[in-house]
Order: C-alpha cells, then structure tokens, then sequence
C-alpha cells in the first residue's frame, strides 16, 4: 500500500532539504486535503444531505387544515409518525408498479448482460473481422439520451410507420400491438437493452483486454477450442466485471422513469405509476400529497440500498470463499 | 492506459478485397463472432437510420411511403421546425449544450480538487468522507430531486438555469474516478519532492498533479457532459419555462403535444434526428480519449 509509505515520509524528522521547517510542512499537509474537499463539502451538505434530511422530515409530517382551511394559519405541518409509511406499504398502486419494474428487470438485467458478455468474446475472439466498427457502433446508443431511445423506438412500434409492421403485413402474418399488455413490458426492455448492451460490453471488453495472453497459450497448446477457452478461462476471469454490471444494472432498472413517461403518450397502456419512481412523481406533482411521496421515496432509497448492501456482501462472503477453498 | 481507441487493430485491411480467390475463407475469418457482430451493429444502428431516413419524408409520405424509403420533406422539416413557436427548438439544443458544458466543467473541477485529496493525503476522516461521497451514487434521483424541489422552491429558485445546473456539480462517480486516477498518476515521491522545494499545496497540485490528471479528468468531463445532457428527471421537475428546457425535455413535451395529431409526427421525428447528430458526433471524435479501463477497475494502484 502507497499509504503507508506516504504516512511514514510525513512522519521524517528533520528532513535533509527542509528550508520551510518539517513542522509547518506537516501542518500545511495536514490542513490542505480539507481545504481541497471544501466545494465537494459544500455541495454535498446542499444537494444530497440536506434534501434526504428533509424528505425523512417530510416522510414524518402531514398538513393539519384547521377551520376552513383558509387564511396563513389555517394549514400546519403536524407529525405523522409511521402513518406515511403505513399508507404506502398498504399502497396497491406503489406495490403494483414494484412488481412491474420487477417483470420489467427480470427480462432487462439478464437480456442485456448476456449480450454484453457475448459480444464482449466476439470482439475479443481471434480473427474477428470489422471488430472496430461493431463496436462503435454497439456502443453508441450510450450517447443517445433515453427521452430520444424511448421517442425512436416508440416510432418503431406505431404501427403506422413502423418497418416491422410493414413486414408482417406483407407477409400476412398477425400484427401484434406492442404497446399494450405483455409486449409493452417487451418494448419497454427493449429500449433499456438496446441503450444499455454497449457500455456493459465494453466495460467487460476491457476487463477481457487485460487478461495475459499466456493465460490462454497453455490452453491452446492442449487442444482447447475457443468455446472451451471462453466458457472455462474468460468467463471466470472476468467476473468481477460481470458483477459490477449487473449491480448498477439492477440498480438503474429500480430507477426507470424517462421511458415510460415519453412512451406515454404513445399509448394508455403506460399509467402515471407505471414504476417506483412515476408514482413519487404523480404523488409529489399530481396528487400534490409532497408527504406521502417522501415515504415512498424514502423506501425506495432504503430497498435500494438494502439490496446494494446484501449484494456486495454476498458477493464478498463468495469471494471469500473461494479465496479459501 | 488504455483507451477505447487501442485495441487489436484488424490486420491487413486490404486482405478482404483478395478473399474470394483463396479458399479456406474459414481458416482466415472467424465466422460465427463476425455475423455475431454484424447482427448487434445493426440492431444498434436501426433505430438511428430510421430516424436519418423518417426525417427526410413529409406527413404524407411518412405514412404511405416504405418506412426505409428516403422522403423528399427535409428541407420543410427543417424549416417547420425552425418556425415552431419562433425557434424554441434550438433554444432547447443551446439550453442542453449549456447545462452540459458548464455542468460538466464545474463537476470536473471538484472531482479533481476531491479526488486528488483523497488520493494523496493521508488525513483524518478520509474514508469516512469517501464513503458517504459514494453512496450518494446508490441514492434514487427522485429521493434528491423532490426535496431539491421544495427546498429550491423555498429559496425562490426553481425554474431557474440555477435548479438544474448545480444539484448536478457534484458527481460521486466522478469523485471515485478522479482519485481512482489520482491514486495511479500523480506518485507520492513527486509531490513530497515539490514540498521539499518549498512550493505551496495549492501550487504542487495546479502544476504538478493536475497535468498528471489530465486523461483522467478528460474522462470524467465526458462521462458527467453525457450523464447531464440526458438527464431527464431533474429538468422534468424543476422546470416549467420552456424557454429553459433542455433538448430531452423540449422533445417529451413535443411529442406530448404531437402524439394526438399525427401532422406533428414529422416535427418530432425531424427534432429527434437533429438531437441525436451532437452527441453522435461528439462521441465519434471523443471516443479515443475515454479512458474506459478506469471503470472496470483495470488501472493499477
């Protein structure tokens, strides 16, 4: 560990070119990392601590109208206690939308990952051919903002200027709607995957690249195909990686909200709490109760992090594991 | 380091045009991780050159017309969208060109000040402050946006350039990608040597470790210009002037109003077309400077 050589050249008495004396080298040492981290402080406080503060504050309260409801006083910030919490816990519509973004994640997260990790071994394969160009051209949806992805491909279902819809009807095939019912949780992954694959495939090309070729060359001088080698020594060295994807790939399912809500004009199969995420919204904007939205934001926030905790322990106490074994 | 751009150069680009004289085709191309390839290109490609191709034809055409069929309507697209409410179209693209400039730009700078901090020092609290930076990456943006929200609206600041361009200066992932690169370019012995020759913190970090930095920062500048120019979420809240929407949100209102009458279809689609060539073409000049190793953990500390 670098720190530990670093803390050691700190701690050297009478250094042999110390004109500005050790002792306010060390001081200025010690006080300059927190004057580096003083706008991050600031922005910090601001942006993150203050704003969860209050949503748990709000999560708490609720309005008490007196009277008529009239006049400055008339409405008063009371505590609610668990009353918030209890009411969207018992909420069939944030349950509801839990369970679709749950069927929604159930086909993005392995879909995408799988992809990723096929076309990461294709571009890694030998003697591939426009590997470049693949590549690209996989990777940049990355650079396509979800509004305008959920737009084209939305386009892409109507049924009116879509090709797909084109081809079926030529062919005299039945022309399902994909906006509705079943195929919208289809469509609606679609576009997540479509967004997604590259900047996954390239995370996990990368981790490929640095594998050492010697790894292989024993491998290969046994007679193993480049199936065997992929399956049995690429897959498991880059693991890690793999883990890495699907975590903040399940993390950014749990928080769909742009596609749904452009798709939404498109069809009345997408309601205003379609996720997690459009119900706080509704419930904050629409319905205007900013109190019930904070307990529901507030859950989400802990589900979130409950499940990126019990992830990386698990993911640890594994590794630990085979480090041992 | 490694960039997206170093990779396996293909061999011998001229060996393809001399390939159907010499037989044993399989021996020289793998096959199978070729078509694999070509097959994900081109779903990824679909969706942009339906655009390309859609923005070219007039309302008409765009309904009667083979979808992959070139229109005749570009130049009235453009001019319809020009007119549409005096411009408002491109006062979006220069809104989300703003945001995402002046964001990123901003954004950069702490990541590098924090970064290098955490790096390099050796203080009190390091981790603790590292780590509380860091969750704010697993926090939901609608648990900060809505308070955001009440809290901005308190101090009269919503709907204001203001509301979307500073909840989005400090970026945890760039704060973990700046001093993930610090930790691996700037060594101790460099800095403890400024020190010795008596230059100041301030002045061993701007000469010293920030040129170090450098590639590092690159990157962290791309990733927050991409992550705020998409930003949907936060915009959609905090604002309601449309003289300050970004293009993602000017273009969800668009299609709101378009989605009931099919003759703004092509407006959209027009409008979609020109919001996707920026980005696209930034990114095809940029991609050689991402440092993506950063992300898979790949750089030695």
């Amino acid at each position: 560990m670098k720190t530990a050589a670093r803390r050691k050249s700190y701690g050297v008495k009478g250094a042999p070119y110390a004109l500005p004396s050790p002792t306010t080298t060390l001081k200025r040492a010690r006080s300059a990392p927190y004057f580096f981290l003083v706008p991050a402080t600031i922005l910090f406080a601001l942006f993150f601590a203050l704003p969860i503060g209050y949503a748990v504050w709000l999560s708490f309260h609720k309005v008490k109208v007196s009277g008529l409801g009239l006049g400055a006083g008339a409405r008063k910030e009371v505590w609610a206690g668990l009353e918030n919490y209890t009411a969207a816990i018992t909420d069939s519509e944030l349950l509801d939308s839990a369970l679709r973004v749950l069927g929604y994640g159930c086909i993005v997260v392995p879909v995408m990952l799988g992809l990723a990790l096929l076309f990461a071994l294709m571009l890694d394969a030998e003697k591939v051919r426009l590997a470049p160009f693949a590549r690209l051209a996989i990777f940049l949806p990355y650079a396509i903002p979800g509004v305008v992805a959920a737009l084209l491909w939305g386009f892409l279902y109507l049924p009116d200027v879509s090709p797909f819809y084109f081809v079926l009807d030529k062919l005299g095939l039945p022309q399902p709607d994909l906006l509705d019912g079943g195929p919208l949780y289809l469509a609606l992954s679609n576009i997540a995957i479509w967004g997604g694959t590259g900047f996954n495939m390239i995370v996990i090309y990368t981790s490929l690249q640095a594998i050492p070729a010697e790894v292989y060359e024993a491998a290969k001088l046994d007679g193993a195909t480049p199936l065997q080698i992929a399956l049995k020594i690429k897959i498991p060295m880059v693991a890690p990686s793999l883990v890495l994807t699907f975590f903040f790939s399940i993390i950014a399912t749990l928080q769909v909200f742009s596609e749904p809500t452009t798709l939404k004009p498109l069809t009345n199969s997408v309601s205003t709490t379609w996720s997690p995420l459009m119900k706080v919204y509704r419930d904050a904007f629409g319905t205007g109760d900013i109190y019930a939205a904070a307990a529901q934001a507030v859950i989400i926030a802990f589900v979130t992090l409950l499940l990126s905790f019990g992830f990386l322990r698990a993911t640890n106490r594994r590794n630990k594991q085979e480090a041992a074994g | 380091m490694s960039s997206l751009a170093v990779q396996k150069v293909p061999s011998a680009a001229g060996a393809t045009g001399a390939a159907q004289n010499r037989p044993p085709l399989r021996s020289r191309i793998a096959l199978v991780p070729t078509i694999t390839l070509l097959l994900g290109a081109v779903y990824c490609l679909l969706p942009v050159a339906w655009v390309v191709i859609a923005s070219t034809k007039s309302g008409r055409e765009l309904f009667s017309t083979f979808t992959f069929l070139p229109g005749t309507g570009f130049a009235d697209n453009i001019s319809d969208l020009n007119a549409y409410r005096d411009g408002v179209y491109w006062k979006w693209m220069s809104n989300s060109a703003f945001y995402a400039g002046l964001g990123a730009l901003l954004s950069t700078c702490v990541s590098a000040f924090s970064g290098y901090a955490l790096a390099t020092y050796r203080f009190r609290g390091r981790e603790t402050i590292f780590n509380v930076l860091l969750a704010g990456v697993l926090m939901p943006p609608i648990i900060l946006a809505v308070p955001q929200y009440l809290l901005l609206a308190k101090a009269d600041l919503t709907d204001s350039y203001w509301s979307v361009l500073l909840p989005q200066v400090l970026s945890p992932y760039g704060v973990y990608l700046s001093r993930i690169y610090a930790a691996a370019a700037v060594p101790g012995d460099v800095v403890e040597a400024g020190r010795m020759d008596g230059a100041s913190e301030w002045r061993i970090f701007t000469r010293i470790a920030l040129p170090m930095m450098v590639p590092g920062l690159v990157t962290v500048f791309l990733f927050q210009f991409v992550a705020v120019w998409n930003n949907f979420l936060l915009p959609y809240i905090m604002l309601s002037d449309d003289e300050k929407f970004p293009i993602t949100l000017g273009l969800h209102t668009l299609l709101e109003q378009g989605a009931n009458t099919p003759a703004l279809y092509t407006l959209v689609i027009t409008g979609a077309f020109l919001a996707v060539i920026p980005l696209v073409a930034l990114f095809l000049v940029i991609q050689r400077f991402w440092s993506l190793d950063l992300l898979s953990g790949a750089v030695k500390s």
